[in-house]
């Protein structure tokens, strides 16, 4: 009835009055309304109500051979496409089997909504089967986290927790669902478009008078840097960073999460800096004027000793995250902000340089002094791995999706293979997670399947998740796995090699699976290369599979070793290695 | 140097648990925290006593500001503000001292609780200098038991 009491038309009221449905079909319905068109899971007790709910849903779910695939996978999916990754777990083992992979992305701020069963709101706290308390656990591993009791809740707590996953710096947010609490019947009243968090603010604006005094600065400096960082890829700035650079011609290095936000093959490039970076960006920094660091945290790794990081340097530092600001290190020019929104202001402000002075010729010298190279294997039947990663290279001309491992093969990976657009390589940074690389190769194809997916692997991380083997054989997923085969636990052996007298403590694995055999085993595609000239005929063969995954195990040296390197709590300019062939 | 932060945050359950794990998860020191309801039931307001130094305490409340469930926090070391704690002190009293004690009692106008054979229970209410003074004046009386419920604080005037 209208308010004047005559009787309307239309809509007739069965279409107005909702239909009750179990909170688990309810649950769906709001992750497609969020966009969210695959979920990686593993069922259980608990989740039963949701995995009947998603037997009838047009949401994909992919199914993992460990959650802790589930939540790597989902972790990749998200960086590779831009959007919120989802996983899915039951209570107890299931929620805890997360827990890595929730930290993995708590670490390099990836946006993240993991779904866990609980037991009975009724059991909770009473020790029983299968109850873990998984928000106590994952407390200082999520950027918020929600134990949900009533049903009432779930429309706005899945709304909340997307929109707090993917704003400001990204993060993990866990939701815990009560199995009753999925089975009560609800109506369904809409997805709200707005969410109401008074102790959350989204950043949208920055200080202008900091943008002002930043591009006088630049414009001021005569050896300026940028120090890139995760946060240009979050933010999706690459181009405005380029447009920066150029603009001003300003030398880019970035950090390992940063690789792609500034293209390597650009004459601008420094590639990496930091304990693994190349010895001319870690020379720029150590003797730049002025150091622009945008979306990056001022880690350990990039740093090396923090009282001679950029000692010459006035410091610029735009992060999303103003607590990141003045954490690890005291700038001179903070603007807390979003990426984009702070070049969009910053470009125009920057005066155009014409001319590279004398700091690029300086920058040049170090490049072709120190390049990073390599020499010839010192053993018969092994490849160079730095070798591997070139070849990989030159076959996908650059145009694959990377994912790593972590150790020696996640480092060369980044220093060889030269990256020209974000979101392209995907890697373990902050946590360093062995075991990363082949669900988050899974992950990765799921987002982008018309790109070639490489994980470059280490022999020891590959045995951490191998059984993501059978995801990717049920996904019919043609993910090239590339084995760089050294039989060692190779960055820590590198470590005991150099700081340890060479004692090999615990770290030769060379009791190993046969890879050829045991892809095969899973219906996969096996290969073996153990001499560089069959290198790139492997990788094309590999790359033409195009229904099931393929592992190829590329025996490399034993004892290569990364260089350059900064010794743990060495200042940047102090380098081991790469001024030489090894 | 000791700070003092007034922090709403929502009246939900865990959000207690939540800025403690932050305090020691980061290795921040909480000399004292207490929290209580407020004069909005959708809101509790802790206060939060804290030592360090400047950028110790810029961190702690960036870091507390990240928590989706803290809606506000001031920093009231400065400001004119009234705080308070309460102490309850178990003392030995035999009859020889009790006059004493109660002597003492009556200086800091604090209250006795609870008379046992030999002991008496004093309860105070102050600042924390009063507090930690009539601490000391006992002490030698022999503290049997004691417990501060820590400093709640207000900033005077209109604020
Ligand atoms: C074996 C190993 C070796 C390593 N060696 C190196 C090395 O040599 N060099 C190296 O660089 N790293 C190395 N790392 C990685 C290192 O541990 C860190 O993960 C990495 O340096 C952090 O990168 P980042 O500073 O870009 O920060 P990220 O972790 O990517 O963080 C992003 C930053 O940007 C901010 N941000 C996010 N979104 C936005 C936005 N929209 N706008 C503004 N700001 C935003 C965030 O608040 C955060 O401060 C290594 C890791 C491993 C496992
Ligand atoms: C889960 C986990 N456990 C231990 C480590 C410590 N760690 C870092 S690199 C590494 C060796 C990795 O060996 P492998 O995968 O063979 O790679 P390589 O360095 O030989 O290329 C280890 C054990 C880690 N990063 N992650
Ligand atoms: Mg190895």
């Amino acid at each position: 009835m209208a308010r004047d009491g005559t009787v309307e038309p239309c809509p007739p009221e069965q279409e107005v009055r909702h239909l009750k449905m179990k909170a688990a079909n309810v649950l769906l319905r709001c992750l497609q309304e969020e966009g969210v068109d695959v979920i990686f899971g593993y069922p259980g007790g608990v989740v039963l109500p949701i995995y009947d709910a998603l037997h009838s849903s047009d949401i994909r779910h992919v199914l993992v051979r460990h959650e802790q695939g589930a939540a790597h996978a989902a972790d990749a999916y998200a960086r590779a496409s831009g959007k919120v990754g989802v996983c899915l777990a039951t209570s107890g083992p299931g929620a805890t089997n997360l827990v890595t992979g929730i930290a993995n992305a708590y670490m390099d701020s990836v946006p993240l909504v993991a779904f866990t069963g609980q037991v009975n709101t009724a059991l909770i706290g009473k020790d029983a089967f299968q109850e873990v308390d998984i928000t106590g656990i994952t407390l200082p591993i999520t950027k918020h986290n929600y134990l949900l009791r009533r049903a009432e809740d779930l429309v706005r707590v899945v709304k909340e927790a997307f929109y707090i996953a993917r704003t400001n710096r990204p993060g993990p947010v866990l939701v815990d669902l009560p199995r009753n609490v999925m089975e009560t019947e609800i109506e369904f009243t809409g997805y709200p478009s707005e969410v109401h968090l008074r102790g959350y603010r989204v950043v949208r604006s920055c200080n202008m008078g900091q943008v002002v005094a930043a591009a006088e600065a630049i414009n001021r400096a005569e050896r300026p840097v940028i120090y890139a960082g995760g946060g240009v890829i979050n933010s999706n700035a690459s181009e405005l960073l380029r447009a920066l650079a150029m603009k001003a011609k300003i030398p880019v290095t970035t950090t390992l999460m940063g690789i792609g936000s500034f293209p390597e093959t650009h004459y601008l490039s420094l590639g990496m800096l930091g304990m693994h970076g190349t010895r001319y960006a870690n020379y720029a920094v150590s003797e730049c004027d002025l150091l622009i660091a945008v979306g990056a945290r001022f880690d350990d790794r990039v740093t090396g000793k923090i009282s001679a990081f950029a000692p010459h340097a006035k410091v610029i530092h735009i992060d999303i995250d103003a607590a990141e600001i003045g954490k690890n290190f005291a700038v001179d020019i903070p603007i807390v902000g979003d990426v984009r929104q702070v070049l969009e202001e910053l470009v125009p402000r920057v005066e155009e340089k014409e001319h590279f002075g004398e700091w690029h010729r300086t920058i040049d010298r170090w490049k072709e002094e120190f390049p990073l190279a390599y020499g010839e294997p010192r053993e018969p039947d092994r490849i160079k791995p730095q070798y591997v990663i070139e070849q990989i290279y030159y076959v996908t001309q650059g145009k694959a999706i990377i994912t790593t491992e972590v150790g020696q093969n996640q480092m060369w990976a980044a220093q060889f293979y030269k990256f020209s657009q974000p979101r392209h390589f995907i890697t373990s940074g902050g946590l360093g997670t062995m075991g990363f690389g082949l669900p988050a190769a899974i992950g990765a194809k799921i987002a982008c399947p018309e790109l070639p997916v490489i994980n470059i692997a280490g022999d020891g991380s590959i045995q951490m998740n191998i059984q993501e083997l059978g995801t990717a054989m049920q996904e019919k997923l043609p993910v090239v796995v590339c084995i760089l085969n050294n039989h060692y636990l190779g960055m820590v052996r590198q470590w005991q090699e150099l700081f340890f007298g060479r004692r090999y403590s615990y770290t030769d694995i060379s009791l190993q699976p046969d890879f050829v055999k045991l892809a095969e085993a899973y219906g996969a595609v096996g290969m073996r290369v153990k001499e560089a000239h069959l290198v790139e005929a492997a990788l094309r063969e590999a790359l033409e599979v195009k229904d099931r995954p393929v592992f190829i195990d590329f025996w490399v040296e034993r004892e290569a070793n990364v260089f350059p390197m900064v010794a743990p709590g060495e200042s940047l300019y102090n380098m081991l290695g790469g001024d030489d062939l090894l | 140097m000791k700070h003092t932060l007034s922090v709403i945050v929502e009246n939900h359950p865990g959000v207690l648990t939540r800025v403690a794990t932050l305090f020691r998860r980061r290795s921040y020191n909480i000399d004292s925290l207490t929290v209580g309801r407020t004069e909005n039931p959708t809101v509790s307001r802790m206060t939060i006593v804290v030592e360090g130094d400047d950028v110790l305490i810029e961190q702690v409340v960036k870091q507390l500001h990240k928590l989706v469930e803290v809606i506000k926090i001031t920093d009231i070391t400065d400001d004119p503000s009234v705080d308070r704690e309460l102490v309850l002190v178990k003392v030995r009293a035999d009859t020889q001292v009790r006059a004493e004690i109660m002597q003492i009692v009556e200086i800091f106008r604090a209250r006795i609780v609870d008379i046992g054979r030999n002991t008496l229970i004093i309860e105070a209410t102050g600042d924390e200098n009063k507090i930690n003074a009539i601490e000391d004046s006992l002490r030698p009386f022999g503290i049997m038991e004691l417990v501060r419920t820590g400093k709640v604080a207000m900033v005077r005037g209109g604020k």
